[in-house]
């Protein structure tokens, strides 16, 4: 269970968040939609602890952030991000196994996990040995995936999963990330511009806009919101509340 | 009023100069302590000296053959005005082993090492490899920093004894080839000239350089800008704070070993 409240942030005079109030159960699947530059990554950045909200709390099971050890709160976490972020000094294999190596995971038995963990992002065991900046964009965009959900996290941030691939690799990341959801219990926050991803993976929508959560609700209603700003996201209209220049 | 507001800045100036050496000195405290505590990332230290030592045993090789040679004959030119040609073994092995051994050294550490050390952890700052790490339980500083730092005050006092001695071996080189001096009495000169104090300043400058090439390497990539412009500016802050940090110490060990 994952409570935000009040989540401010600025940059400067940039405002980014502006007081989000957010709860996601355990085991729930929330997707959050907005325009480029609203502060989807900040916030999942700002849960995770990588950037210091100005203001607000975020609560995991009860519990504030700030009182949790980190390694064992981060223990709990997986997080795909945006630009992958793969190891570029590492083979893909060392990138997917990073948390099992680290926690002394004999070597041989590291390799196997983190070759059965890229087949199940459609990555072939031949990529193991090679170093990301071999590897096509989709390709370290799957092998981030794999490094974010190889050892089984309570809790996974998926930030953009999708973008980047063709249909066909986005519908099998959507169904993993579904599966993920629904076989192994994870909570999981995904940020996507893909209605596909949407609509595959969330049960609950939440659209960002202006520092502020806009509309939330569940997936089903998305179709049905009556919001402005929803009706335009989904759509993909040039015209309507949320203005092109951002 | 103008006069005013331009002492103003000057001002903010260096206050934002001494807030920046105070968190400078905070983050090498920090670092340091890292070095007491494990877990250790053992991998990553034995690549690091990989990378910093044996890979720059090149490049001080070469830098420290010219020198000496130069060196040499500079000193029996300068030498020949007062027919005192024959200090050129000690002249070499006091320059060398003194100053131009370490000092060379340490630049040349800040130009290979500093600035691929910026560069590579500003890249990774820049491509979120530095959040990722900290997602994956690992701590930066005990992963990138630490390894680097070690390494660094490790090897490049190593690095700078076999300068010393390449250095000059070129500048007996030189002597002997075209100076004409008889090899074993101008070994046997520079051996019986040199002091332990002379080695022992000589390999801690070497120590300081690295220390500080790593440090002003990992700062600068940590707290690099965004963006590709962001990585450029961090590489070229962190070789030239380098450089004349190493200068700078420099003047103060001579200071500290040599003036009595
Ligand atoms: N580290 C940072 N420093 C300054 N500004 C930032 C930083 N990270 C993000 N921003 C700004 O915050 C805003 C939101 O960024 P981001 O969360 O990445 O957007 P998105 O919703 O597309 O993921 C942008 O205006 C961006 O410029
Ligand atoms: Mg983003």
């Amino acid at each position: 269970m994952i409570e935000l409240r009040g989540l401010a942030k600025s940059f400067g005079a940039n405002r980014v968040l502006a007081g989000i109030d957010l709860d996601v159960a355990t085991g729930e699947s929330l997707v959050v939609i907005g325009g480029s530059g609203t502060g989807k990554s900040v916030l999942l950045k700002c849960v995770l602890g990588l950037i210091e909200p100005d203001a607000g709390t975020i609560r995991l099971d009860g519990q504030d952030v700030t009182h949790i050890p980190r390694d064992a709160f981060l223990s709990r976490f997986g997080m795909l991000f945006q630009g992958g972020a793969l190891f570029d000094s590492l083979p893909v294999w060392q990138n997917v196994a990073f948390r099992h190596l680290k926690d002394r995971v004999p070597r041989a038995e590291a390799r196997t996990r983190a070759i059965e963990t890229l087949a199940r992002v459609g990555l072939p065991a031949r990529t193991a040995d090679l170093y990301p900046a071999e590897l096509s964009g989709g390709m370290q965009k799957r092998a981030a995936l794999a490094r974010a959900i190889a050892a089984d996290p309570q809790v996974i941030f998926f930030d953009e999963p999708t973008a980047g691939l063709d249909p066909i690799m986005a519908g099998v990341i959507n169904k993993l990330i579904r599966e993920a959801v629904t076989h192994l219990g994870a909570t999981a926050i995904t940020i996507t511009h893909d209605m596909t991803t949407v609509r595959t993976v969330a049960d609950r929508v939440g659209l960002l806009h202006d520092g502020l959560l806009r509309w939330i609700g569940p997936a089903d209603d998305l179709d049905r919101s009556g919001d402005p700003y929803v009706e335009q996201f989904i759509h993909g209209r040039a015209e309507g509340p949320i203005a092109p220049l951002r | 009023m103008i006069a005013v507001s331009a002492l103003a800045r000057l001002g903010a100036r260096i206050l934002g100069l001494l807030a920046a050496l105070g968190r400078f000195a905070a983050f090498t405290v920090h670092a340091l302590s890292h070095a007491l505590r494990p877990p250790f990332h053992g991998r990553e230290i034995a690549l690091s000296l990989l990378q910093i030592g044996w890979l720059s045993l090149p490049v001080v090789g070469l830098t420290a053959i010219f020198t000496g040679g130069a060196l040499a004959l500079q000193i029996y030119a300068g030498g020949n005005r007062f027919g005192a040609e024959e200090v050129v073994p000690q002249i070499v092995a006091i320059g060398m082993v003194r100053e131009l051994g370490p000092v060379l050294v340490g630049l040349m550490i800040a130009a290979r090492v500093t600035s691929s050390i910026a560069a590579e952890i500003a890249t990774m700052k820049v491509t979120e490899q530095i959040d990722a790490l900290v997602t994956l339980s690992t701590d930066p500083m005990k992963y990138l920093v630490l390894p680097r730092l070690l390494a660094a005050t490790v090897s490049v006092p190593l690095l700078v004894a076999v300068g010393d001695v390449i250095g000059i071996l070129g500048g007996w080189f030189v002597s002997t080839q075209t100076l004409g001096f008889v090899s074993t009495p101008y070994l046997r000169n520079t051996i019986n000239f040199l002091e332990p104090l002379d080695i022992v300043s000589s390999l801690t400058k070497g120590a300081a350089f690295g220390v500080l090439s790593a440090l002003m390497g990992c700062w600068f990539g940590l707290n690099s800008g965004r963006g590709a412009m962001g990585v450029g500016r961090a590489t070229k802050s962190a070789v030239v704070a380098a450089a004349v940090a190493i200068l700078a110490a420099n003047m103060a060990l001579t200071e500290a070993f040599f003036s009595r």
